[in-house]
């Protein structure tokens, strides 16, 4: 018994150390739902540092404004969860945007590119700067430091290519709506 | 007799071809204005290479292709271009496209036409040819040939001749009038891909196409398989599977299976090319249902299409037009919109031809649609999860081996647009894909700033600390040794230097006069005074401060 005891601690021990889990597997659960913006707009310093409020409990589900409801939903899903509806100043579903630097007016001071989440502004001390389109996620974290105001948020239009087919909306039969109104 | 490989479902509707194929092919008039879309084919859009107000001659590349799967598009007709800008285009968003207008000038110069030996240069520099001049797939789908040619040791080409679709008869018109020239577009394609056998599927409602193409590949090696008429057997898959018995797998291509599949008008299209030296620039289009003349036209890209029903005497009650087949087609919103080269057919449509459909009933789970399926899916289940948005359970329901074909919205007695809601479930997935990308990108870009940020600040507090090491060397050497010469000197002539830099900016401002002081008034000129003075002594109060500084310095040192 006694070595049996032994052999089974040691292997628990061993597997302790050989199978042992880096980091919070459900942190990077959510944060890989998390639209990775990083705009900041839940209070914490970027969908990382959200994440792993939400994985040690600390967090609401509902903050996330860009990911908005779609991204809400998933969240109670893997947390187990209700659905918790989204903070009103959330609730505002908003079209792709991005940053637009009206390079006349950029006095290249550099501000904004220090404000950006994911080094999408290209520029230098002095020299005008310029997002880099595909990059930029349209946080919005470059507008207030900007002293000239010179950034802008443009829509991103779909275009043919990004264009998606609409749910489908038909008329039904007047027999089954009649029903359903009457029942 | 070849054994054929029947696939699952398909449905039987109305041919409606006898009506168009009456007459032989007609060349449409040369319009006065051409529309190229620069977004004809699947991929990236071609990029425009001329600028407006530039003549252009018929058959010169007005579009690059950008990127892999791209194609050229060029000049239909020699004329001027004059405008390059966004156009209604056919495409079921309704959205406009970039497109090149084109003022033709009636002349129809060419440029020149290099034929070339497509057996003597190596199968790379020939699909870049193909790529070049344009050729894409001219069945429908408009995907460009040059990627599917990109395969060796091939077992078997099919080509698609069936031609399933209903009322359409411009690839039968195609085999009836111009066989042996398809035959030669078919050589090229075996060639480039090194095919061992050709086998050439043609629906038998098609008995001159048959007959003609027969005899055109006589002593070819190639093989007319004669298949029974059914739609969707103008699928690649289902054809492939029909004359091979080999199933593409799913998400897989065809030439995993060792088989490739090209339309006969893209065989036709590369003979043009190698043959003749001549780009995609025109195609058939058969013009027909509630016309007083049906027929097939040979049409150059861009023609507009309100201008091109006309030919056809479209009748009084005609209540709109499709592009392609009654069973995929694209109803057309706007007239305004150019013959692309998917365009295949234009069908003028009326109440008595395309009666309005009943109402959708709620699904009643009878499984006609599943009966019907040429692929082999479940469709009812798939309208479940699309209608609930259950998207991974519509993935696990194989959606994206769905080929939208329309058989099971066909024979659905409650008559539920199923493929539409197929087609809204996929495209939201791949929106979702994208943006899942987008997230990651983003997410490596963050991640790799805030490992910058650390690295500069560790770098910056590794340097102040190399400096503050070296200061601290350095005074504990001055204050052992009691200074050192050389050190000494440095400090002595950088002294002097600023010394002289100071002298140097007194002279500067000494020699600036102030300006506009001439006829001041007095009171003016008093608060100069005041400043002035006020300068003097804030002056006097520095260099004190200065010297008491530098004597203390010396003190200490």
């Amino acid at each position: 018994m006694l070595g049996l005891a032994v052999v089974l601690g040691a292997v628990l021990g061993f597997a302790s150390l050989k199978f042992k889990v880096e980091g919070n597997p459900l942190v990077d659960k959510v944060d890989a739902i998390l639209p990775q913006i990083q705009c900041g707009q839940c209070g914490y310093p970027g969908c990382k540092p959200y994440a792993e409020a939400i994985g040690a409990g600390n967090a609401p589900i509902n903050l996330c404004a860009p990911g908005g409801e779609a991204t809400m939903l998933r969240l109670a899903d893997l947390l187990g969860v209700e659905p918790q509806p989204l903070a009103a100043e959330h609730a505002a579903d908003k079209p792709k945007q991005v940053a637009f630097i009206d390079e006349q007016t950029c006095i290249g001071c550099t501000l904004c590119f220090q404000a950006c989440p994911v080094d999408a502004i290209v520029g230098a001390a002095k020299q005008m700067h310029t997002i880099i389109e595909s990059e930029c996620t349209g946080c919005e974290l470059c507008l207030p430091p900007c002293p000239v105001d010179c950034i802008t948020m443009e829509r991103v239009d779909e275009g043919i290519s990004g264009w998606k087919w609409k749910y489908p909306v038909y008329p039904i039969s007047e027999t089954v709506r009649d029903a359903k109104v009457n029942t | 007799m070849r054994t054929l490989y029947p696939f699952h479902g398909g449905v039987h509707p109305a041919d409606h071809k006898s009506e168009s194929a009456q007459l032989g092919i007609a060349v449409a008039p040369l319009p006065q204005r051409l529309v190229v879309s620069l977004f004809q084919h699947r991929g990236s859009p071609a990029k425009p290479v001329v600028t407006i107000g530039e003549q252009v001659l018929k058959g010169q590349r007005i579009g690059a292709a950008e990127g892999m799967i791209s194609s050229s598009v060029h000049a239909p007709s020699s004329g001027r271009i004059t405008a390059i800008e966004l156009h209604p285009a056919p495409h079921h968003s309704g959205l406009p496209d970039l497109s090149i207008t084109l003022e033709t000038d009636g002349e129809e110069r060419w440029i020149e036409r290099q034929p070339m030996d497509y057996c003597a240069i190596d199968p790379s520099g020939l699909r870049q040819h193909l790529q070049d001049m344009g050729v894409v797939g001219l069945g429908g789908a408009a995907f460009p040939s040059h990627v599917k040619l990109n395969a060796n040791h091939l077992e078997t080409l099919v080509i698609n001749a069936a031609e399933c679709e209903p009322y359409i008869t411009c690839d039968d018109m195609l085999m009836r009038e111009r066989a042996a020239e398809v035959v030669q577009g078919i050589m090229i394609a075996q060639h480039a891909m090194g095919a061992r056998n050709v086998l050439i599927g043609i629906e038998d409602n098609k008995p001159l196409a048959i007959a003609s193409m027969q005899a055109a590949c006589q002593g070819t090696g190639m093989e007319v398989v004669v298949v029974p008429t059914l739609y969707p057997s103008g699928s690649t898959k289902q054809l492939i599977k029909l004359l091979t018995g080999k199933e593409v797998p799913s998400g897989g291509l065809p030439t995993q299976i060792g088989v490739q599949c090209f339309n006969v008008a893209t065989a036709y299209s590369m003979h043009r090319v190698a043959n003749h030296g001549e780009p995609v620039i025109s195609r058939l289009v058969t013009l027909t249902g509630n016309v007083e003349e049906a027929r097939n036209y040979e049409v150059l890209i861009g023609t507009p299409i309100g201008e091109l029903v006309k030919l056809a005497r479209p009748k009084a009650d005609t209540t709109g037009y499709i592009m392609g087949g009654p069973m995929m087609g694209l109803p057309l919103t706007d007239l305004s919109v150019p013959v692309v080269k998917a365009t295949n057919c234009i069908i003028a449509t009326s109440k008595a031809l395309f009666p309005p459909l009943p109402r959708a009933m709620p699904c009643i789970r009878c499984t006609r649609c599943a009966a019907a399926c040429p692929a082999d899916l479940q469709p009812q289940e798939l309208f479940w999860f699309a209608k609930s948005k259950n998207f991974e359970k519509a993935q696990e329901y194989k959606l994206f081996d769905c080929i939208e074909c329309g058989c099971c919205s066909y024979v659905c007695p409650s008559h539920i647009p199923l493929v539409q809601f197929y087609r809204f479930a996929k495209s939201e997935i791949s929106a979702q894909e994208k943006d899942r990308k987008a997230a990651d990108l983003a997410r490596e870009r963050h991640e790799f700033r805030e490992f910058r940020q650390e690295r500069e600040k560790l770098e910056k507090a590794a340097r102040h600390a190399a400096k503050a090491a070296e200061a601290a060397a350095r005074a504990a050497k001055t204050s052992e040794g009691g200074g050192d010469a050389d050190v000494d000197a440095a400090a002595a002539a950088k002294k002097a230097a600023i010394q002289a830099a100071i002298e140097r900016a007194k002279a500067k401002k000494a020699a600036v006069k102030p300006q506009n002081v001439d006829d001041l008034p007095p009171e003016a000129q008093a608060k100069i005074d005041e400043i002035d003075e006020r300068r003097a002594q804030a002056k006097e109060t520095a260099e004190q401060t200065v010297t008491a500084q530098n004597t203390d310095e010396g003190q200490s040192a």
